[in-house]
């Protein structure tokens, strides 16, 4: 099932993570205990120009070694330290959440056009598959992602989430199936500037995963929301799609759909599909991906996963319900259920 | 002959009380196995080729067939074909000619391949109620999508499109020629392709004029005989084929006996009457791949970029490289066709033994052009012993857009799979040019076989996706973590990229 969350401040002004935290626990009916993450954006002004490299550590002895050694030979380690937490009742610090602000040094790899970024996906790929007992779960700049074993309040409370300050934030609560209780399978997943929050199976997994595999990414996450992550990566990023149509393209109109439309969006949605039909997700889903100056929301194709969206001020909210957008802010101006797959997108204006 | 007769393959017992003396079997066979004898229908067993017509034709239910009456003594080693098949060479001299596929008992990957289907985590989909699309584009699809932004905040499309065929369903038939098959064959399967939104190919043997109301459903081949190539024939056909070779008798030529070269087949072929037709092994102006580069855009040319060229190879060994290369030519489709692919004649020799499954080479040729990162500008189209929707299925999540059948479509009008083809006198009235026969098949009932036949797959196809949550077939296509592999070995899972049951 899974209840997910996000909330965008249009302005770039800052929330603390208090009304988020107050609203993902609403939605506990939607998970089981087993993992809840936040993600804040805006998170760690003071190093903005850094990678924040989050780590879960099983111990602090070989992996951690192994993983500096491996940062030092590549880049500049600015700022290393344990992230605080509070152990309290059932929830014991099962893995040591660490984090780095870490520059890669740009002089030491094969030249290509996202330099800096090739370098980490490619050092979070070896840490990951290479490093025992060590993973890479947050990588951008600027961004935390906090996230564990436990319900909504239990991992809020045990990284003081109300602590942290951003002006764009998701929250997810799951009840896990396939990689039940893994610190590393709870949400949200970030790559870089992406972030994702996501409920529900996508069936074409296998589809797009291989399509992925063909533009050089490599999913290790047994999770097929590093899927959507990728997935966005290559259409919103390297293809520069605008996020609308990225969504259009991950969640299209159905052929009798695009047959009505007129000669120009006809076109248009064609060649989405022609060209995009290997990514296209199928299965229930409601997904949110974030980006440091957007977030778009949208469902699958026949809308099997529930999304709702208002709007107060500027502040932008998406959601699994509408009680727990009413827990963050009970002055809406504006709500309403979105048709499935249309993106609701909420853009940075600063 | 000092090898005597060989016992007959099949013998046909007529029930006398039963008889009603109709004479329908007489009429019907073809192959002579029926004649009268005062109040009594005689037989010759010996001619029989199982091919079931006066089975299907008799009223009374008179007519028993028994296959391998006398057998001989069996021999794991010496069995019966092999015996036979030196029986023959030893008075002829000749290489073996068979018709119909691979008849060797290798075994079917397609059946021990599973299919998935969601439960509690994810809903199935019920294609009554919601939306389930199945339609394919086959053709060049551009690797990415160029949009500008107007004034107005919507957006301009950069990208040009190639011309693509669209398939309301990804099952199509595949090429058989006039001569191969009748003109009647032809136009049931014209019919039924354009009723139901798809294409079929015409094979090597051009276009004759009845086709020409289907055209814009028909896919024109270019062999290497070159029969019936000429500007009007490839402007008329919705899309090119260049075939290099054929999963049935990989490597080498093909040739249409002079006998059933009658009036209109030498006329839609352009050759003389009763002349031999012979399609040499390689195409004489194909030595290597950028010949064949060439070709590919010289029919682009001719027909000034407007329709799109597939080339079809045989599953070889080597079949993902070839695949590759293909693909890196202006060709817009690679057609492959495995071992079990059907034809009209044959040397059993290599009907049997040469080439490889169409699962495989499918797994193979996608992987292979997925790792190339070109996988989806260039389309995927599988043939060669697609039985039945499960096939159909299993190969699109191995990975093929769309399938071409032929055989199948051949039993939908009749066929009984007899492997006689080569002979001429198909009593079906498909595999043959005699007169008498071909106006066996109307072609307003055989079309509507046909279609059924590919309208109740194409239902199946459905179903079995939405209990799979999936509403489109792009989302199937190359799905492999919707197989599993029952009873394959390891070695085997890898090349088809799939798990083991349970896993
Ligand atoms: S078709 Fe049947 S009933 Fe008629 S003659 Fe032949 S065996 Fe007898
Ligand atoms: S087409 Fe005719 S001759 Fe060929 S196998 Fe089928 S029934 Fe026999």
């Amino acid at each position: 099932m899974c209840g997910i969350i996000s909330v965008i401040d249009r302005l770039g002004n800052s929330m603390n993570g208090e009304a988020i935290k107050k609203a993902l626990s609403l939605m506990n009916e939607r998970g089981s205990g087993e993992g809840a993450g936040y993600a804040v954006y805006g998170a760690y002004p003071d190093f903005a120009d850094y990678y924040a490299l989050h780590l879960f550590y099983d111990n602090l002895v070989e992996p951690k070694v192994a993983v500096e050694e491996l940062l030092e030979k590549w880049g500049k380690i600015e700022h290393s330290e344990e992230i605080p937490t509070y152990s309290k009742g059932r929830m014991l610090k099962k893995h040591i959440p660490w984090r780095y602000f870490f520059k890669p040094d740009t002089s030491l790899f094969a030249s290509s056009e996202s330099l800096e970024e090739d370098i980490i996906i490619s050092l979070i790929t070896r840490i990951n598959t290479k490093v025992n007992g060590a993973l890479v779960y947050s990588s951008g700049k600027n961004i935390g992602v906090f996230k564990a074993s436990g319900w909504p309040e239990e991992v809020a409370d045990f990284y003081r989430i109300q602590d942290y300050e951003g002006y764009l934030w998701l929250a997810h609560n799951r009840y896990p199936t396939n990689t039940s209780g893994w610190w590393g399978g709870a949400h949200p997943f970030n790559l870089l500037d992406w972030s994702v929050i996501h409920n529900g199976e996508i069936t074409s997994y296998g589809t797009n995963k291989r399509y992925l595999e063909s533009f050089g990414y490599k999913c290790t996450m047994l999770t097929d929301t590093e899927v959507v992550a990728y997935l966005a990566d290559l259409l919103g990023r390297r293809h520069e799609l605008p996020p609308e149509m990225m969504v259009k393209a991950l969640a299209p109109p159905f052929w009798d759909e695009i047959d009505e439309m007129s000669g120009k969006d006809r076109d248009i949605y064609t060649a989405l599909r022609m060209a995009y039909g290997p990514a296209m997700m199928n299965g229930p889903f409601a997904i949110v991906v974030a980006r440091p100056d957007y977030i778009a929301g949208f469902t699958d194709r026949i809308k099997l996963r529930p999304m709702v969206a208002a709007e107060s001020g500027d502040r932008l909210y998406i959601s699994s319900e509408e009680a727990a957008i009413r827990t963050m802010e009970p002055n809406l101006e504006n709500i309403w259920m979105p048709d499935a797959g249309e993106p609701v997108i909420g853009r940075l204006r600063r | 002959m000092s090898t005597g007769a060989t016992p007959s393959k099949y013998r046909i017992k007529v029930d006398h009380d039963q008889c009603m003396l109709c004479e329908r079997c007489i009429d019907n066979c073809s192959y002579g196995v029926f004649r009268r004898e005062g109040q009594k229908i005689a037989v010759d067993s010996h001619k029989c080729t199982a091919c079931h017509r006066c089975i299907a034709m008799c009223p009374r239910d008179a007519i028993e067939l028994e296959e391998k009456p006398n057998d001989y003594r069996s021999h794991p080693v010496w069995t019966r074909e092999a015996r036979e098949a030196i029986y023959k060479q030893a008075n002829s001299g000749q290489i073996i000619l068979s018709g119909m596929g691979n008849a060797l008992d290798y075994p079917i990957i397609f059946d021990r391949l599973v299919l998935d289907a969601c439960q509690v985590t994810n809903p199935s989909i019920d294609p009554l109620r919601e939306p389930m699309e199945l339609r394919t584009y086959l053709g060049k699809k551009p690797r990415q999508i160029v949009l500008d932004r107007t004034k107005k905040g919507d957006y301009d499309l950069k990208t040009k499109l190639s011309p693509n065929l669209m398939l309301e369903t990804p099952v199509m038939i595949g090429h058989m020629s006039y001569g191969a098959i009748s003109l009647n064959a032809q136009l049931s399967m014209a019919k039924a392709v354009s009723e139901l939104g798809t294409f079929m190919g015409t094979g090597e043997g051009g276009l004759h004029k009845d086709l020409y109301p289907y055209q814009n459903h028909m896919i024109v081949q270019v062999a290497s005989g070159r029969f019936g190539v000429d500007i009007n024939y490839l402007e008329r056909g919705s899309a090119i084929e260049i075939k290099i070779g054929q999963g049935a008798k990989p490597g080498i030529g093909g040739h249409l006996p002079g006998e059933k070269v009658e009036e209109d087949v030498s006329k839609t072929r352009m050759i003389p009457l009763h002349s031999d037709a012979i399609s040499p092994a390689p195409h004489h102006d194909i030595y290597s791949i950028e010949d064949l580069a060439q070709l590919v855009r010289s029919l682009k040319e001719a027909t000034e970029w407007k329709k799109p060229v597939f080339v079809k190879i045989a599953a070889v060994h080597n079949v993902a490289a070839i695949a590759a290369g293909i693909a890196r030519s202006s060709a817009d489709a690679v057609v492959i066709d495995g071992f079990r692919g059907g034809t009209g004649a044959a040397p059993r020799v290599f009907r049997d033994h040469v080439g490889i499954p169409i699962e495989a080479a499918i797994a193979a040729v996608d992987e292979k052009l997925r790792h190339q990162g070109i996988r989806n500008e260039v389309s995927l189209i599988a043939s060669g012993g697609i039985r039945d929707s499960a096939d159909l299925t299993k190969a699109i999540a191995l990975g093929a857009d769309a399938v071409y059948i032929g055989t199948a479509a051949l039993i939908a009008m009749g066929c009984r799979v007899c492997g006689s083809c080569y002979r001429g006198l198909c009593p079906w009235g498909i595999a043959t040019q005699r007169p008498e026969l071909v106006s066996r098949i109307n072609p307003d009932e055989a079309s509507k076989n046909v279609a059924n036949l590919i309208k109740g797959w194409t239902l199946e196809l459905a179903e079995l996706m939405g209990a799979a949550g999936i509403n489109s077939l792009e989302s199937l296509r190359g799905n492999r973590d919707r197989l599993r592999g029952y009873m394959l070995d390891e070695e085997m899972m890898k090349v088809l990229d799939v798990k083991m049951i349970g896993a």
